[in-house]
C-alpha cells in the first residue's frame, strides 16, 4: 500500500487538487486570488514532493511504471504548469471561469503523466485521451473570440483523427505481437515483415500530430492564434514536453528493434520539421503565431537529439526540454501580460517596447535569445548537447543542417528583438505596472535561462538517471 | 598568475555597472575596471616572460583545469602560451581606449558598457580558454553585444549592417560547430586542445573538417569572400563598436584559424594551403583597390582592414615559422592601428558631423593633436619603418619568400603590390582631410582633442611604436609558440 502512494504521489496530489476544485465549485464562492494562491501553493508542494522518496517499480501489474527519471519528468512538467498559473495570474483573476480552467488544465496534466508512466498500449491511449481532450476546452475559452472556438474545433477533430490512427496501429501491433505491453511488444518485434513497419508508422504519425512534426503541423497555428495565452504556453510548453518524453519511450523501448527504420524517419522529418517551421516563422506578424512556428523548428531539433538512440539521447532531450520551458516561457509570459494589459499581440506593436518596459524587454530578449540558442543563455548548452548527441552517429551532414537552421531561426528572434531596442514608435506601449506573481514568474525563467547552462551536474544528473 | 582574473575582472565590472545609478557613476567604473585589467595584462606579460626565463618550457603555462560536463568530457581548461598573451594584451589596451573615447555617449550609457564589457569578456575568455566547447562558447558570446551595439548606437543603415554581422557571425559559428564537433568524436570524445593536438586524426577526415573550421573562423576575421559584413558592420558601429570588431573581434577568426584549423589539422591546413594563399592574396588586393573609392573614412579603413588582414591569412597559408610569426604580429600590429584609426575618424566625426573625406579640408589647423595622430596611424597604416605594420609585413614576407617556387614568390609580389596602392590612397586621404583650405568656415570654431581622447589616442598609438621602433620583445614572445605549430605541420 505505501508502494502505492509513493510511486503515484504526483499523480494522487494532482487529483487531489482537482477534487478540491470540484468542491470548491459546489461550495459557496470563494474569492479567485485566493483560490489562485492555493492552486499556486499546492503545485509547488507536488514539485517539491518528487525531489524526495523516488524508486522504481510497478503497479496494477505493469500498467504503470515509475522511476526516478520519470519522476523528473513529471516535475518538469509540473514546474511548466506552476509558472504558467504565475504568469497568467492577471488574466486568472479577471476570468469568471477560473476553476473550470484548473479543472481542464490539471486534468491534463494528471493525463500526461499517466502517459510517461504508462507501462502498456491501453493506459497509453486512455491517458492520451484525456491529456488531450481538456486542452480542446481549454482552447476555447476566449468565449467572445471565433476565432477561439475556430481553433478548439481544429484542434478536436484533428485529435480524434490522430486519435484513430494510433488506434488503428494500436491494435496492428496487438494483432502482430498478441500482446499490449511494452516490454513484451519490443521482444516479439523484428524487422522482419512490412506489417510491423506499417504498424510503427501509424503509431508515429499519432505522435507527429501531438508534436506537430511537419507535414501533421498544419493545425498548430490557428490553434495557437486562438487559443487564450495560457492554453497557449499549456500546449507549447507541456504537452510538448509530455509527448516528446513518452514519444522516446515509445522509440527506444517499445521499437528499439525497428531502430534503422525510425532513424532514417527521423532524420527526414527532423530536417523538414526544422526547415519548414523556420521558413513560416519568418514572415508571421502575430506573437502567437510566430511562437507556433517557432515552436515547431525546436521540436525539429529535439528530434535531432532523438534520432542519437542511446542515453546520451535522452539525457540531451531531457535538458533540452528543462530549458525549453524557461525559455519558451519567458516569451510566453512576456506575450501574455503585454496582450493583458494592452491588448496588443502584433510584433509590430512591439516596436519602442524598451523605452517604456525595459524590464519586460531584457526577459523577452533573454529568451528569445535562449531559444535561438545563443550564449550565454541555457538555450545554447541545450541546443549544442542534442547535436552532440546527435554526432554519435556520425553523420555530420545532418549536423550542419541542423546548425545552419540556427542560423535560419537567428533571424527571425533578432526581427523581435529590433523591433523592441532599435525602432522607433511615435506610440509604444505604455508603462506596465507588472503583479508580483507576473514578476516572480519572469524572474525565474530568467534565473533559469542564466544559470542552469553553467550548472553543469544537471546533465550529468540527469544522465544518471537514465543508467 | 591566475587567469581566472582575466575573465572575473571584466565580468565583475559588468555587474557593478548594471548596479550603479548614474552615468558618471557607470563612466568611472568602467575605466576602473579596464584600467585594472590593463594592469593585469601587463602582469601577466611579464610573470610568463619571468617564467619562460626561469627556463619553464611547457608549451601552455598558468594552467587550470575545472570538471564542468563531467559526462560530456567538458573541462573549463585555461591556459596561455605567447600568442594568448599577446592577444590579451592587445585587447585590454583597446577596451580602456574604447572605454575612453566612448566617454560622451548619453543614450542609454548604462547598457552601452555593459554591453561593451561583455563583449570584452568573450575576447579575453576566447584567448585563454584551451577547451573547443569553452572556446566556441566564449566566441558565440559576442554576438549579442555586436548585434545590439551598432543596432542601437550605430549610425546609417544600422539595422541592415547589424542583421548582416549577426547572420554571417552565427553562419561562420555553425561550421565552427560542426568542426569541432567532428573532431570531438574522432579524437575520442575530447574537446581539450592540448589533448586533441596529440591525438592522431586520419589525413582524409582532416580534409573534410578543416575547410569548415577555416572558413568558419574566416567569416570572423573577413577572409575573402565572406568579408562582405565588414564594410557595413564597421562603418555602422558607434566608435567603440568598430574599435572593438576590427581590432578584436577579426582577431578573433584569426586566432581561431590558426590555434584550432591549422595547429589541430596539420595535414587539412597544407591540403588547402595554396587555396588559402590565393584568395588572402585576392583579399588583399581587392581590399585595397576597393579602399581607393571610398569616400567616407569609416568605409575607408573598413575596406583597408579587409586588406590588412589578408597578410596575416597569407602568413599562415605560407606555412613556415617566419610567416606564422609575421602573421600573428601582423594581428597585434592591426589590432591596435585600426582601434586607433576608428577612434581617430570617430573624434573628427564627432566634431565636423561628417565622414565625407571631400568635406573636410585644413583640420591640421584647428585640431593638430587629432590629426597628428591621424598621420601617425595613417603611415602604420601604410607600413612605415619604425611602426608596427612594417615589422609585421616584413615578417610575414620575408616568411612567404622562404619558399622558393614559382607560385608563392607570385602571391607575395602580388600581396607586396598592394602596399602601392595602399600608399595611394592613406596619403590621398590625410591630405584632402588635413591639409589644404579649410572648406567649411564653421571648422574654425571646434576644439581638439579632450583628455579622454587624448589618453586614448596616446595608448594605442604608444604601443604602435613600441612594436615598431623594438619589435623584438613581441618576436619573442611569439616565436617559441609559433615554433610549437610549426613542429606539428612539419612533423604530419
Amino acid at each position: 500500500m505505501s508502494e502505492f502512494f509513493i510511486l503515484m504521489k504526483n499523480e494522487l496530489v494532482v487529483t487531489a487538487i482537482i477534487f478540491l476544485l470540484l468542491f470548491v465549485k459546489l461550495g459557496r464562492e470563494i474569492k479567485n486570488d485566493v483560490l489562485l494562491s492555493l492552486i499556486q501553493l499546492l503545485l509547488l508542494l507536488n514539485f517539491v514532493f518528487s525531489i524526495f522518496l523516488n524508486k522504481e517499480g510497478d503497479l496494477f501489474g505493469n500498467m504503470f511504471h515509475s522511476d526516478p527519471l520519470i519522476v523528473f519528468e513529471k516535475s518538469i512538467l509540473n514546474l511548466a504548469v506552476y509558472l504558467i498559473s504565475l504568469l497568467c495570474s492577471g488574466w486568472f483573476k479577471r476570468t469568471e471561469h477560473l476553476v473550470e480552467f484548473f479543472i481542464l488544465m490539471l486534468s491534463s496534466l494528471l493525463g500526461m503523466f499517466l502517459m510517461i508512466s504508462g507501462g502498456n498500449l491501453l493506459i497509453f491511449y486512455l491517458s492520451l485521451e484525456l491529456a488531450t481532450i481538456p486542452v480542446a476546452a481549454m482552447v476555447n475559452f476566449d468565449l467572445e473570440k471565433k476565432r477561439s472556438s475556430e481553433g478548439a474545433m481544429k484542434m478536436l477533430l484533428s485529435s480524434a483523427f490522430s486519435s484513430g490512427i494510433l488506434l488503428f496501429g494500436i491494435s496492428i501491433v496487438y494483432g502482430i505481437t498478441g500482446t499490449i505491453g511494452f516490454s513484451e511488444i519490443a521482444s516479439h518485434l523484428d524487422a522482419s515483415s512490412s506489417i510491423q513497419v506499417m504498424a510503427f508508422v501509424f503509431l508515429f504519425a499519432a505522435f507527429a500530430f501531438k508534436l506537430s512534426i511537419v507535414p501533421f503541423h498544419l493545425w498548430t497555428a490557428d490553434v495557437y492564434e486562438g487559443a487564450p495565452i495560457a492554453a497557449t504556453s499549456f500546449l507549447s510548453v507541456v504537452s510538448k514536453g509530455a509527448f516528446a518524453f513518452i514519444f522516446i519511450t515509445a522509440l527506444y523501448k517499445i521499437f528499439q528493434p525497428l531502430q534503422e527504420v525510425w532513424y532514417l524517419m527521423l532524420v527526414f522529418l527532423a530536417i523538414t520539421t526544422m526547415v519548414i517551421g523556420n521558413l513560416f516563422a519568418l514572415r508571421q506578424q502575430n506573437i502567437k503565431r510566430f511562437l507556433a512556428f517557432s515552436s515547431i523548428a525546436q521540436v525539429g531539433f529535439i528530434l535531432v537529439g532523438i534520432s542519437s538512440s542511446d542515453n546520451y539521447g535522452i539525457t540531451s532531450v531531457v535538458y533540452f526540454i528543462l530549458i525549453y520551458i524557461f525559455s519558451n516561457l519567458g516569451t510566453f509570459g512576456v506575450a501574455a501580460v503585454i496582450s493583458e494589459y494592452s491588448g496588443k499581440e502584433n510584433i509590430d506593436d512591439y516596436r519602442g517596447l524598451y523605452k517604456t518596459n525595459s524590464f519586460l524587454s531584457w526577459i523577452l530578449a533573454l529568451s528569445l535569445f535562449s531559444l535561438a540558442g545563443i550564449p550565454p543563455t541555457a538555450g545554447f548548452f541545450g541546443k549544442l548537447f542534442l547535436l552532440t548527441a546527435a554526432g554519435s552517429k556520425g553523420s555530420y551532414w545532418f549536423i550542419a543542417i541542423a546548425a545552419l537552421n540556427m542560423v535560419i531561426s537567428l533571424y527571425y528572434y533578432l526581427r523581435i528583438i529590433r523591433a523592441v531596442f532599435m525602432d522607433k514608435n511615435e506610440q509604444p506601449i505604455p508603462k506596465i505596472a507588472i503583479n508580483a506573481p507576473e514578476k516572480l514568474a519572469l524572474l525565474i525563467c530568467a534565473a533559469g535561462i542564466i544559470l542552469i547552462g553553467f550548472v553543469g551536474w544537471i546533465y550529468d544528473y540527469i544522465l544518471s538517471l537514465t543508467l | 598568475m591566475n587567469l581566472l582574473l582575466l575573465i572575473a575582472i571584466p565580468l565583475i565590472t559588468a555587474v557593478f555597472i548594471l548596479l550603479s545609478r548614474n552615468q558618471s557613476q557607470v563612466k568611472w567604473i568602467s575605466l576602473a575596471g579596464s584600467v585594472v585589467q590593463l594592469f593585469s595584462a601587463f602582469f601577466l606579460l611579464f610573470a610568463f616572460r619571468h617564467e619562460r626565463v626561469l627556463n619553464d618550457t611547457a608549451q601552455m603555462l598558468f594552467e587550470q583545469n575545472y570538471s564542468v560536463f563531467a559526462s560530456l568530457h567538458i573541462n573549463f581548461h585555461i591556459g596561455v602560451d605567447g600568442i594568448s598573451v599577446a592577444m590579451v594584451l592587445l585587447t585590454s589596451l583597446v577596451l580602456v581606449a574604447g572605454v575612453l573615447v566612448s566617454w560622451n555617449v548619453q543614450k542609454m550609457t548604462k547598457e552601452f558598457y555593459f554591453l561593451l564589457l561583455l563583449l570584452a569578456l568573450g575576447a579575453f575568455g576566447f584567448f585563454i580558454s584551451l577547451d573547443l566547447f569553452v572556446l566556441f562558447f566564449f566566441l558565440e558570446i559576442s554576438v549579442i553585444p555586436k548585434y545590439l551595439l551598432i543596432g542601437i548606437w550605430g549610425s546609417g543603415k544600422k539595422e541592415y549592417a547589424a542583421n548582416k554581422l549577426a547572420l554571417m557571425l552565427m553562419g561562420g559559428s555553425a561550421l565552427i560547430l560542426v568542426g569541432i564537433l567532428g573532431l570531438y568524436f574522432v579524437s575520442g570524445h575530447s574537446f581539450d586542445l592540448l589533448a586533441i593536438s596529440k591525438t592522431t586524426i586520419p589525413p582524409d577526415f582532416q580534409n573534410v573538417i578543416f575547410p569548415l573550421l577555416f572558413i568558419g573562423f574566416g567569416v570572423f576575421t573577413a577572409l575573402f569572400p565572406v568579408h562582405t559584413w565588414v564594410p557595413d558592420g564597421h562603418s555602422s558601429a558607434p566608435t567603440a563598436g568598430s574599435m572593438f570588431l576590427a581590432g578584436i573581434s577579426m582577431k578573433l577568426g584569426g586566432y581561431g584559424c590558426l590555434r584550432v584549423a591549422t595547429y589541430l589539422l596539420p595535414a587539412g591546413a597544407k591540403e588547402y594551403a595554396d587555396i588559402i594563399i590565393i584568395l588572402s592574396a585576392i583579399g588583399i588586393l581587392y581590399g585595397a583597390f576597393a579602399t581607393m573609392m571610398q569616400k567616407d573614412l569609416k568605409y575607408i579603413n573598413a575596406y583597408s582592414s579587409v586588406s590588412h588582414v589578408g597578410f596575416s591569412l597569407l602568413g599562415i597559408g605560407m606555412l613556415t615559422q617566419t610567416a606564422i610569426t609575421g602573421s600573428l604580429m601582423q594581428m597585434v600590429s592591426h589590432g591596435l592601428m585600426t582601434a586607433l584609426f576608428f577612434a581617430v575618424i570617430g573624434m573628427i566625426y564627432d566634431r565636423t558631423q561628417t565622414r565625407m573625406v571631400a568635406e573636410m579640408g585644413g583640420l591640421m589647423k584647428v585640431m593638430p593633436f587629432i590629426m597628428s595622430i591621424f598621420f601617425i596611424v595613417g603611415l602604420c597604416s601604410l607600413g612605415l619603418p619604425g611602426l608596427s605594420g612594417f615589422v609585421a609585413e616584413m615578417t610575414v614576407f620575408v616568411g612567404s619568400w622562404q619558399h622558393d617556387d614559382m607560385f608563392h614568390r607570385m602571391a607575395t609580389i602580388v600581396a607586396m603590390m598592394s602596399i602601392v596602392v595602399t600608399a595611394v590612397y592613406i596619403l590621398r586621404a590625410i591630405g584632402s582631410v588635413a591639409m589644404g583650405p579649410i572648406k567649411n568656415r564653421n571648422y574654425l570654431q571646434l576644439k581638439d582633442a579632450t583628455w579622454n581622447e587624448k589618453l586614448a589616442a596616446i595608448i594605442l598609438a604608444a604601443a604602435i611604436l613600441a612594436i615598431g621602433m623594438a619589435p623584438a620583445w613581441l618576436n619573442d614572445l611569439l616565436r617559441p609558440a609559433a615554433d610549437e605549430i610549426m613542429k606539428k605541420i612539419t612533423g604530419s
